[in-house]
């Protein structure tokens, strides 16, 4: 029998099921895989025991027969899900110290669901970057990394949810999406990564950065386990007012195929910068769905060049907000006084409790919304993001779903944007659009990109239609059949 | 030249006029704060009342108390404004140790409320319109307390996030009296609807002042705004502090800077607290946390069937139903508690002699005592045993506010009071007859200036009668036994 760590969502139900084996053996497997690979920093803190504890407990259960849906299988849940009782530290030195007495609602559906917590991964600092090496704890390396002098990013800020599921240390991790955080380190590291519709997973219990943004979502090996989870996860929520009281969504209602579909090619993204092997698999995936039986066609969503500017100068806005609850008054770090006043103990504790990108995302913001500015930038940016709802509304008129690349290239070297923060905000190009839109968008891994890392393809549906984005997903899956894994895994 | 009919400040250079708007906080009375779960009773131990959004805990976010909304619009309608269907909360950001968020939840380009206007009285018993901007919605502060130990400030979060009212008044009072007037009307109105206890001493009920001077109908001067204001008194005398410190300003061909100034009761002046340029840049923009908030046609229109009986409106139905002048009618609705004394006092009796008893007599020894009518000594039965007695023939009026005074001290029935102490009037004809002929007898010489034709010893003799029957003697029938009996 090959190793239990290496099963699927839908594999290791089904195993539980069948009881060929116990929860407590997948999560013993899914831990010593872990531990085989601590250097690659992929979670925030060892909570083993809570995990075996868990496991137990699931097996009693499924001995009494009072299993539920999801009975004893291990998830990894970033670091940003408030987990009662488990120290939770948006890999921020300013939470550095936090255990939340409460539990986030889309963690608490999956409990409730029969899951177990297996371990909190790491992350960019409160979710802001997109190479997860902004976190306090360390960079986190990607488990495709052939040369580990010079390792790889795993893309962020969903990096060591990406990495864990690419690892197969865990079937399935939950991250959160603000401007592609599931869906490019799912590319970055041959994972399903999907960001449901705005409001269909409650935001409370996450640490927010941007409000109108933040989703959570899944990252699993396949599509099928990306809808499993999906539908256990989303929930209307009455503790968060902007969460959506939707259709429940059923994963046994993706029934058939592509055939039919419209799906739109929207040709502002195809840059001049596209590297020719990210445009050729989008150009595979094309022909992949066109002998499914989907019909093509090119559509424009004319605002596109706008969505990354207006990205970040929203994002950070609210961030500069969302953020200023960190200030050593109440939870989590301060630093040591004594102060002269109020104002120095805010400002040591703020300035050794963020990082760097946590800080000139927090100044950005703050610039955009000062008064002289507001109407000149953030205004502005609401205005543009209108513009880009306006686009996909129009689009999504002719066609069912929209096929993109997920990001404009492979994973990259750790370090290698550290100093340039543009060319890093670039990784987001197509992923902005959709974040804005508050639509659906999943990635898919698609192919191999020319040094040997993989790449994946996004597609993107209208708002509360997961059930299309999955069907198109599905197909892109089977057509690419992506096989390939880490080389650290080899003979494992 | 044109009669100003307010105060003004009269200057070495002339007259200045003061033009005054008010922003008035008052703390809804709602079981549960604006955006969380935990409770918003005022006397509670410190950090007892708290949700963990109360706290600004990670991942908890803000969702609307309806009851807040309600009492918002209830508001919104009773000082006669437009309730805007569709309004926006906003984060309005800086920091504070007692500001748990880091921003307060407020509304800024969109609130709740429109434009509105209450009806005030003058002091010359002239009415008068003042306009309100508008009403928003918003979260409380905590609470800093600095003086518990040197090296540390406590913080009580207890009052983080309970809804308060903001009401906006247009700069339209031109006097301190009518800025006075205006906050009693505001208070009063929102204790009739039950929206706000209007308690300034426990500071549900807060209040700034807009003060800036000009010469009569000139354009607008500018203004400066004070703060620490906690009761209608201090108000009123902070500002014509101000105004005056400000026509000095102007006189000595300085201007006059744009700040914040504070009350300082003790002292009974203001003082800078920061300018202009340090004031804060406080970055509004819509609260991502919470959609705009939406209300129904039908909603409105619940509530506005739900309104109590206004000012106003008490006030035109206690003059129609009683019979009152418009002053006592104004005066006896001005609050609540006084309203329904009155109505309870009247029944059954005569009200204009009710009203009297109150206005006359039971208010200046309420005030004497600074106690409010709710605390009163004498309640309604009381009272009313005493105006009976009176209507009776029982005790004159003059004893009568004697028996009160006693009543206001002591409690004590007023029945009681006249039969322990044999106040009751001497209505016996034959018994007045006696005691006048024995004054008449020991006043010869009075006798004959009477006689003789002096009316005015006539006030002399009555004045001798009530000092013999220590004021018992019933007045009304004491002028025709003396005019009998001195003519025998």
């Amino acid at each position: 029998m090959s190793k239990l760590c290496n099963l699927t969502v839908s594999e290791t139900l089904e195993g539980l099921c069948k009881k060929d084996f116990s929860s407590l053996e997948v999560t013993q497997d899914l831990l010593d895989r872990i531990d085989d690979f601590n250097n690659l920093n992929l979670i925030t803190e060892k909570i083993h025991d809570n995990a075996i504890m868990q496991a137990k407990a699931s097996d009693n259960k499924r001995i009494k027969e009072e299993t539920r849906p999801l009975e004893g299988l291990p998830v990894a849940v970033k670091d940003i899900f408030c987990t009662k009782n488990i120290k939770t530290t948006a890999c921020s030195k300013m939470l550095s110290n936090f255990i939340p007495t409460y539990e986030s609602t889309v963690t608490e559906n999956l409990w409730k669901n029969g899951a177990i917590l297996l371990c909190k991964t790491s992350m960019d600092e409160f979710a802001m970057g997109s190479a997860s090496d902004t976190s306090y704890y360390g960079s986190v390396i990607n488990p495709w990394t052939n040369n580990f002098d010079k390792p790889l990013t795993p893309g962020g800020s969903s990096g060591g949810s990406a990495g864990i599921v690419a690892l197969r240390a865990a079937a399935v991790a939950l991250g959160t999406d603000t401007g592609g955080s599931i869906r490019q380190p799912a590319s970055f590291c041959g994972v399903v990564g999907l960001k449901p519709t705005y409001g269909s997973c409650s935001r409370f219990g996450i640490v927010a950065f941007s409000s109108s943004l933040d989703q959570a979502g899944p990252i699993t090996r396949t599509v099928e386990d990306s809808a499993i989870i999906f539908e256990h996860m989303a929930s209307y929520d009455i503790r968060d007012s902007t969460s959506f009281k939707r259709k429940p969504f059923k994963k046994n209602n993706i029934t058939d195929g592509v055939k039919g579909l419209k799906v739109g090619i929207p040709k502002e993204y195809n840059i001049k910068e596209l590297p020719n092997e990210v445009k050729k698999i989008w150009d595979k995936g094309t022909k992949w769905l066109r002998e499914n039986g989907a019909i093509i066609e090119e559509i424009s969503l004319p605002h596109t060049s706008y969505a990354l500017a207006t990205y970040y100068i929203i994002a950070p806005a609210e961030a500069s907000a969302n953020l200023a609850r960190y200030d050593g008054v109440k939870y989590g770090y301060r630093a040591d006084g004594p102060f002269d006043n109020l104002d120095e103990m805010y400002s040591k504790t703020r300035q050794e409790g963020f990082g760097d990108e946590v800080k000139r995302r927090i100044l950005m913001g703050t610039y955009v919304l000062s008064s002289g500015y507001y109407d000149a930038y953030y205004l502005k940016a609401q205005k543009v993001r209108r513009k880009i709802v306006d686009d996909f509304t129009d689009a999504f008129k002719k066609v069912d779903a929209i096929l993109t690349p997920t990001a404009p290239s492979t994973a990259f070297a750790l370090g290698e944007k550290k100093d340039d923060p543009i060319s890093m905000y670039l990784n987001d190009i197509f992923t902005v659009p959709a974040s804005l839109a508050g639509l659906p968008a999943i990635s898919v891994p698609a192919g191999i990109g020319g040094d040997g890392y993989p790449l994946g393809l996004q597609v993107i549906s209208s708002s509360f239609n997961e059930e299309v984005l999955f069907k198109v997903a599905q197909c892109i899956e089977e057509s690419a059949s992506f096989k390939e894994k880490p080389k650290i895994l080899e003979g494992k | 030249m044109e009669i100003l009919n307010h105060k003004t400040i009269k200057g070495n250079s002339g007259v200045w006029e003061i033009v005054i708007g008010l922003e008035v906080h008052a703390q809804v009375t709602a079981n549960l704060k604006l955006f969380s779960n935990a409770s918003a009773e005022f006397k509670s131990l410190p950090n007892d009342n708290l949700d963990l959004l109360d706290l600004g805990l990670p991942g908890i976010l803000p969702v609307i108390n309806s009851i807040a909304i309600d009492q918002a619009i209830k508001t919104g309608l009773a000082i006669n404004a437009k309730i805007n269907k569709r309004s926006v909360f906003d984060r309005k950001n800086y920091f504070y140790a007692d500001l748990p968020l880091g921003y307060q939840i407020s509304q800024f380009k969109d609130p709740i409320v429109g434009e509105g206007f209450l009806k005030i009285y003058r002091t010359d018993s002239t009415e008068k319109i003042i306009g309100i901007e508008r009403l928003h919605l918003e979260q409380d502060a905590g609470k800093s307390m600095h003086d518990q130990y040197a090296d540390a400030s406590l913080i009580d979060f207890n009052r983080a996030g309970v809804a308060l009212m903001e009401i906006v008044s247009k700069p339209d009072m031109r006097d301190w009296d009518e800025a006075g007037a205006y906050v009693h009307k505001l208070r009063n109105t929102l204790r009739f609807i039950g929206t706000c206890d209007g308690n300034m001493e426990e500071g549900s009920l807060r209040c700034d002042a807009n003060v800036s001077v000009r010469r009569p109908n000139d354009k607008l001067g500018t203004r400066c705004e004070i703060k620490n204001l906690n009761s209608i008194k201090n108000m009123m005398k902070a500002i014509e502090y101000e105004a005056e410190r400000q026509v000095k300003i102007i006189e000595n061909s300085e201007k006059i800077k744009q700040q914040t100034r504070l009350y300082d009761a003790g002292q009974g002046v203001t003082r800078s607290m920061r300018s202009k340029e340090e004031a804060h840049d406080y970055r509004y923009f819509p609260d991502p946390d919470l959609l705009p908030l939406v209300l129904s046609s039908e909603r409105i229109d619940k509530i506005k069937k739900t309104l109590p009986e206004l000012p106003d409106e008490l006030q035109n139905r206690l003059k129609k139903d009683y019979e009152l002048s418009s002053y006592d009618a104004r005066v006896l609705s001005a609050e609540l508690e006084i309203a329904k004394y009155f109505e309870a006092l009247a029944v059954g009796r005569n009200s204009k002699l009710a009203a009297n008893w109150i206005i006359t007599n039971l208010f200046s020894l309420l005030n004497e005592n600074n106690i409010s009518i709710k605390e009163s000594p004498i309640n309604v039965k009381q009272l009313g045993e005493l105006i009976d007695l009176i209507e009776e023939g029982v005790i004159s009026n003059r004893i009568a506010k004697e028996v009160f005074e006693e009543m206001f001290d002591t409690s004590k029935s007023a029945k009681d009071i006249v039969s322990k102490k044999g106040l009751q009037q001497i209505s016996n004809e034959d018994e007045l007859e006696n005691i006048i002929k024995k004054i008449i007898n020991n006043s010869p010489e009075q006798k004959n200036k009477f006689l003789e034709g002096n009316e005015k010893i006539k006030g002399w003799f009555i004045g001798q009668i009530m000092k013999e029957t220590k004021g018992k003697a019933n007045p009304s029938m004491v002028n025709s036994i003396l005019i009998k009996t001195i003519k025998k």
